[in-house]
């Protein structure tokens, strides 16, 4: 027998006589194997990073509309991003509204995951109708929300004018316009929390809740010494998809107020947007989304790696 | 087991290698754009013989086009292009919130998706340098390619010019090459609700400083006098460089200011002299008094249907923006809409600023003589006759269909719309200095007014701007 013919398929040639003749996998087929099963996986690799890395390559470019033939400039436009103040003044705005959309996002997800928990008629209904502003696009809840802010003809101002606030132009200060901005991204994704909130909930154990019943311990008591403990490593998984989506935002915003009033509400992604589509700067836009991916990144593994403490610490496993 | 065939990092190596390879290969790819237009002859001078409409008779042209009213009556009489020609028309339509994002990428991508578009006449400015719009000057002169009855001297000169350009940042309009064909245009003017103004006993502003005064008379007043929530001036606010282009920059050129001055080839940024700074300000200051709640998210379709909801008392916008609201049945205030030029500059001029909805070729197309056939019939006298008198086309850009008898006859019912395009015609045109950082620098000059709204010192955030632009553009 060749060197290449070594071993039959499945061993069937130990079977006997019964089953068909035993077919001779050349070595080289048994070889290439595990290259063939981790082919679909490779593709996928490839096809994130492929992008990806002639992104990264762009932005070593001065590429605009204006110069099609581009020099390579090596680092200057992250030297440019990082000696603009506008790249910090749209760091902070964009910090500025995730944490605060994760933070309302997650205290009143587990808040309602906490009503919803009773189990009673009215909650399994609410349970149903909880999920629909995550079923609209965000971009059609900001335009929906935009008309509703409208000081003239938005309804949110009709139904404070009896209490004398009929008159507030949401959208037309900063302060108003990122909150306004915050509290749209809440409505759309606190449901979100909740859902994860509430199977959080649905999987905690009976038995220590039951204890601390017989014991005598106030609702409050045993929120904070029980119920949170164990169902923070949910919330936190939530905390670390919301975060990382609101690093990220554009639809809402951009759908709400287009980065204003002034500078306001620019984000790194509407930056970014604007030098690469609006303003036809192509590497300097891409070097903006490289930068905004490495922070994004990095705050993830940072909340990632805290997760895994807190599960670790939650099913107590010793360390 | 075989070590060598399983050895994890010549495996690793070996796809490192497959992987760089496109990567690589697109270092050599080059960007997709070409190094500045006109290169070469032009696709023109392949087109001899006497000039025949059904010369490319069996061609399909691909059109990408922005939802508009002006739209609508091409696309009613597209049929009469396809028997005139044997050529087909396959359009997709875009909301405008949308269209150039998608007209963009797509010309950047140097694909021929598409052969011919809708682009604005400052779009020549970033477009053109690219080499992404063909110069249509040789289709123009080639009598070959283009019909007698074309008639280039019946548009009106400044509506031509403004498409033309050499492609040299500051450069005036009106020479180098033809990169669009106007086709359809708003003027920028004031239209007011007759209703509220016979009320109060006001009458239109003649100067900036009545416009001022009534847009806060009206706020103060109207909603006294039986209408609820009325505001004084509706004028664009959202951080975009629509909120410069119309009213702003109308009243601005009025006072004789300039958004950038050139000397010996060298922009430099003219939005933060003493004049300018002042103007601003007033601007600012009557938006506060006298126009629109929540001002900063105005894009021209609130201020349209505030002046046709009989919200707004003024609109200084685009003249299409209210005549959509003007006409019978449009809207409540439709029958109670009429027409101004606006308030006059200190020395009594009325120049005014204008949009164009023009038509390009795409510079990659390979269908360029279908195209040219195409972007001739849209802009003849024939259709744009047609498109005036039948369908919305209210603006023409040619001087015969401007004097057309059916279509003074069909603008008369609408009060001072006809007298108010002639007084301004000759005074309207581009009044930005062209250069191609023009969204750039009039998306920031809007975020500063919405700045200066807010209650910033106009002196220094306008010095801010200008020390930006300064960096961008010089």
């Amino acid at each position: 027998m060749s060197s290449s013919l070594t071993e039959t398929d499945h061993g069937a040639a130990s079977h006997g006589g019964s089953g068909p003749p035993a077919r001779v996998v050349p070595r080289w087929r048994r070889g290439l194997r595990p290259y063939l099963l981790i082919v679909p996986a490779l593709l996928l690799t490839g096809g994130i990073l492929y992008p990806f890395g002639l992104g990264l390559y762009y932005t070593v470019f001065d590429f605009a509309a204006s110069k099609p033939q581009p020099d390579m400039v090596g680092l200057a436009n992250y030297r440019r991003i990082f000696g603009e103040s506008s790249f910090w003044d749209s760091a902070w705005v964009t910090v500025l509204y995730a944490v605060g959309a994760a933070a309302f996002e997650t205290v009143l997800g587990v808040a309602v995951a906490l009503l919803l928990h009773r189990s009673t008629r009215v909650g399994r209904v609410l349970e149903k109708i909880l999920i629909l502003p995550l079923m609209i696009a965000p971009v059609i809840a900001a335009i929906m929300w935009k008309l509703m802010l409208q000081p003239s003809v938005g309804v949110v101002n009709y139904l404070l004018k009896p209490f004398g606030m009929g008159g507030v132009q949401w959208t037309d200060t900063p302060a108003g316009a990122l909150l306004s901005s915050i509290a749209v991204d809440v409505w759309v994704y606190t449901p979100f929390v909740a859902i994860l909130a509430l199977a959080g909930l649905r999987s905690l154990p009976a038995s220590p809740f039951e204890a601390a019943a017989v014991d005598g311990a106030g609702w409050w008591f045993t929120f904070r010494k029980l119920t949170l403990p164990m169902l923070w490593p949910y919330v936190l998984v939530a905390v670390i998809f919301r975060f990382m989506d609101s690093l990220k935002v554009f639809d809402i915003i951009y759908a709400l107020t287009e980065g204003g009033p002034g500078d306001s509400t620019v984000v790194l992604q509407i930056r970014a947007y604007l030098e690469a589509i609006r303003f036809q700067r192509y590497s300097f836009g891409i070097s903006y989304m490289i930068v905004l991916w490495a922070v994004v990144y990095l705050v993830t593994m940072v909340l990632v790696r805290y997760l895994g403490k807190i599960q670790n610490r939650a099913a107590e496993v010793p360390k | 087991m075989d070590m060598r065939v399983h050895d994890r990092r010549r495996f690793l190596a070996l796809t490192a290698a497959a992987s760089a390879t496109p990567l690589l290969s697109a270092c050599g790819a080059g960007f997709g754009g070409d190094e500045g237009g006109g290169k070469g002859g032009s696709a023109a001078d392949e087109v001899t013989g006497s000039f025949d409409w059904k010369k490319a008779k069996g061609r399909t042209v691909k059109a990408l086009l922005n939802k508009h009213p002006y739209t609508d009556a091409l696309i009613a009489d597209l049929k009469s292009f396809t028997e005139k020609t044997g050529v087909k028309v396959e359009y997709d339509v875009f909301p405008e919130d949308n269209y150039f994002d998608k007209l963009t990428v797509d010309l950047s991508s140097g694909r021929a998706s598409y052969d011919v578009f809708m682009l604005g006449a400052y779009m020549v400015w970033q477009y053109g340098p690219p080499g992404w719009l063909e110069d249509l000057g040789p289709w123009m002169s080639n009598s070959s390619a283009t019909g007698g009855e074309w008639d280039q001297g019946d548009f009106f000169p400044n509506l031509l010019q403004a498409d033309q350009w050499s492609l040299k940042a500051g450069a005036p309009l009106g020479q180098g090459g033809q990169y669009a064909l106007p086709w359809g245009w708003e003027t920028n003017v004031v239209a007011y609700n007759t209703e509220v103004f016979r009320k109060l006993g006001l009458k239109p502003a003649e100067t900036f400083d009545e416009l001022r005064e009534i847009s806060g008379a009206i706020k103060r007043r109207a909603p006294g006098a039986g209408f609820d929530g009325m505001y004084g001036v509706a004028v664009r606010g959202s951080r975009s460089w629509a909120t410069i282009h119309p009213g702003f920059m109308t009243m601005y050129s009025r006072y004789g200011l300039k958004d950038f001055t050139v000397d010996g080839g060298k922009i430099k940024p003219a939005m933060n002299t003493p004049e300018a700074v002042a103007f601003t300000r007033d601007w600012a200051e009557m938006v506060k008094k006298g126009g629109p709640p929540s001002w900063t998210s105005y894009t021209w379709y609130q201020c349209s249907s505030d002046l046709g909801a009989k919200k707004a008392g003024m609109l200084f916008d685009a003249d299409t923006a209210a005549y959509f609201q003007a006409v019978k049945g449009a809207s409540p205030a439709s029958g109670k809409i009429a027409f101004h030029p606006g308030p006059k500059g200190p020395d009594g001029s009325l120049a005014t600023n204008m949009w164009i909805w023009s038509l390009g070729m795409n510079a990659k197309s390979r269908n360029k003589h279908a195209a040219w056939l195409f972007l001739q019939w849209a802009t003849g006298k024939e259709h744009l006759r047609k498109a005036a008198v039948e369908g919305n086309h209210i603006d023409p850009v040619r001087k015969s269909v401007s004097q057309d008898a059916a279509y003074k006859d069909k603008m008369k019912g609408i009060e001072g719309f006809i007298e108010t395009f002639e007084t301004v015609v000759d005074q309207t045109k581009i009044q930005f200095t062209p250069q191609e950082q023009f969204f750039d620098a009039t998306t920031s000059w809007a975020a500063s007014l919405q700045e200066i709204y807010g209650g910033k010192n106009a002196t220094s955030v306008l010095n801010g701007l200008a020390s930006d632009l300064a960096a961008k553009v010089g």
